[in-house]
């Protein structure tokens, strides 16, 4: 039976008590609220690894709301990009629900911006035009997308390197590059997978306040992926905690800090507990 | 203002010797093996026919010069005709093996089958069905050739990262768009490595096809110089062969530079050097 994990719980959980019928119809119309867009209900994904079926996601609940940053984070190999593969429709789950923009049918390709883990630029392209690979697949005019991509570049620190090849780039601004082409995408969804989890810490943590600066300029919903619980707590509205495969999630767990955050915030009391929370649930 | 002298010197000067001596040691190198050549034969006195001295072989090409034209420019005709042949139809094999895994198992093998046939022993057949022309010449040169075109290209167009074209296809790519915005420009810098390969061979491809029969070109020529023991002849012809595939070398090589600048394009790397 599907569960919702949300504020709407308890009240789900008054109407299941009715029981039959009407209770179904509910969970597969009623319990999606307008300004849920990332809804998962009981998601299940196998594989097969050298002949021995393997579980990697053993139903998956969760939702991210409107202009919400949500973070996924567990142990490494948990299944959290088969989630993000899932989620932007390259792979389609065994079992359960992919509900986007309050639909759960249809083409989910192309609906979300998807940032992976390596930069993936273009060695061919130069920044520009790797930037603008979005809006080409979508048959956007090449010159528009390319002012508006203009526009963007000093806002990602790239403003100067527009025709340079991506060799020529440091790690940071290849980072910053592959987020600019997935904003260019213009989607209100993106899922964003340990973007900078091959950063030094120094340029890591530049790259996170820049990160919550964009995200307070475009407000999309952000659903990051990393293992790094101060990252997790720093960044976030809401943190998920993934188990080890088979991955359930065994933790809800909202960050009561202000926006916009600062770095003073580490220190306080109720980042501390934060993070003691998601490393106690993480089992370190 | 006044002009760092420098700068100028640099500019003139310096830049140009720097990049000239990396050359210095294949130049000298190359001098001193003519060098104990030309000694050798003058000091065991060795007879022109057996081995002429490198003195002797730049008389001959002087001597020879006239009569050389028509041969050189039937061998590059081949030559081209030929390579062009390979490129056009290796290209399209290697499109045949990506496109699907079905073809890739059918023509792999026999591609491979291909190359352990000895081109000579084909080459007598190919005059026989085809006559004295320009043809058996192409056929030979393109046999010659298209395998490293085929192979490197096929295997260019499958090194693709899956995670490139997993990331294009989450932004709703056809499988047409990752061929021509991923799987192709990838595939570009191990397809010109096989040309390069290919580009080498083909010379030596043209001059076979011409031992087997034909009226001219530097193969026949050579042939000719044999068989009246003119030696210096065949070094001359030697040379030109080298000289030929050299041009042709770096013709391909400039090209690929022109056409994938990016890959070319040196990793951001700050030099530091003592003082």
């Amino acid at each position: 039976m599907p569960f919702v994990i949300s504020g709407r719980a308890d009240a789900l959980a008054e109407t299941r008590l009715g029981g039959g019928q009407v209770d179904k119809q509910r969970d597969d119309s009623g319990v999606i609220g307008v300004g849920d867009k990332v809804v998962l209900r009981d998601v299940r994904k196998s594989f097969r690894v050298d002949g021995r079926v393997t579980v990697a996601l053993d139903g998956i609940d969760m939702v991210a709301r409107d202009r919400e940053f949500v973070t996924l984070i567990g142990p490494s190999g948990c299944g959290k990009s088969t989630l993000f593969n899932i989620i932007c429709g390259l792979m389609e789950p065994e079992a359960g629900q992919v509900w986007l923009n309050s639909r759960v049918d249809g083409r989910r390709i192309g609906t979300v911006g998807y940032m992976p883990q390596k930069d993936l630029l273009l060695p061919w392209r130069s920044v520009l035009d790797n930037v603008i690979l979005g809006p080409e697949l979508a048959g956007v005019d090449r010159r528009k997308a390319s002012r508006e991509a203009r526009e963007l570049l000093p806002l990602f620190g790239l403003a100067g390197f527009e025709d340079s090849y991506p060799v020529t780039l440091s790690g940071g601004m290849k980072q910053r590059a592959a987020l600019l082409r997935t904003v260019s995408c213009h989607r209100d969804i993106m899922l964003l997978d340990e973007p900078f989890g091959a950063l030094d810490a120094l340029t890591r943590s530049t790259l996170q306040d820049w990160l919550l600066g964009i995200w307070q300029r475009f407000r999309q919903t952000v659903l990051f992926i990393t293992h790094d619980v101060e990252e997790a707590v720093y960044l976030s509205d809401r943190v998920y905690v993934m188990s080890a495969r088979p991955a359930q999630m065994i933790k809800e767990l909202t960050v009561p800090l202000a926006r916009p955050r600062c770095r003073d915030m580490v220190a306080t009391e109720s980042f501390l507990s934060c993070k003691v929370e998601l490393l106690a649930a993480l089992g370190t | 203002m006044i002009e760092d002298p420098r700068k100028g010197a640099r500019r003139g000067w310096a830049v140009p010797w720097e990049r000239l001596s990396q050359y210095l040691p294949a130049v000298t190198m190359t001098v001193l093996l003519l060098t104990v050549w030309q000694a050798a034969t003058m000091i065991w006195d060795i007879q022109k026919w057996l081995l002429p001295s490198p003195v002797q072989i730049g008389r001959a090409a002087v001597e020879a010069r006239q009569l050389l034209g028509p041969h050189i420019w039937q061998t590059a005709k081949e030559t081209l005709l030929g390579f062009a042949v390979a490129l056009g139809a290796g290209t399209l094999l290697a499109l045949a093996i990506d496109f699907s895994p079905t073809l890739r198992r059918a023509i792999y093998p026999l591609l491979v089958v291909s190359q352990t046939i000895p081109t000579i022993a084909i080459a007598p057949l190919l005059v026989i069905w085809l006559g004295y022309g320009i043809w058996p010449k192409i056929i030979v040169v393109g046999l010659v050739c298209f395998f490293p075109i085929v192979v490197s290209l096929a295997d260019g167009l499958r090194s693709a990262d899956p995670d490139l074209i997993a990331l294009l296809q989450s932004m709703g790519a056809t499988r047409r768009d990752v061929f021509f915005k991923v799987r192709w420009p990838g595939a570009m810098p191990a397809f010109f490595s096989g040309v390069k390969i290919a580009i080498t061979y083909s010379v030596i491809g043209a001059i076979m096809g011409e031992w087997v029969g034909a009226s001219r070109g530097l193969g026949i020529f050579m042939l000719r110089a044999t068989n009246s023991f003119r030696t210096d002849w065949v070094f001359v012809a030697i040379g030109i062969i080298a000289l030929m595939s050299i041009v042709l070398f770096l013709l391909v090589a400039a090209l690929e530079r022109a056409l994938l600048p990016w890959y070319y394009t040196a990793e951001r790397e700050e030099r530091w050097e003592e003082l």
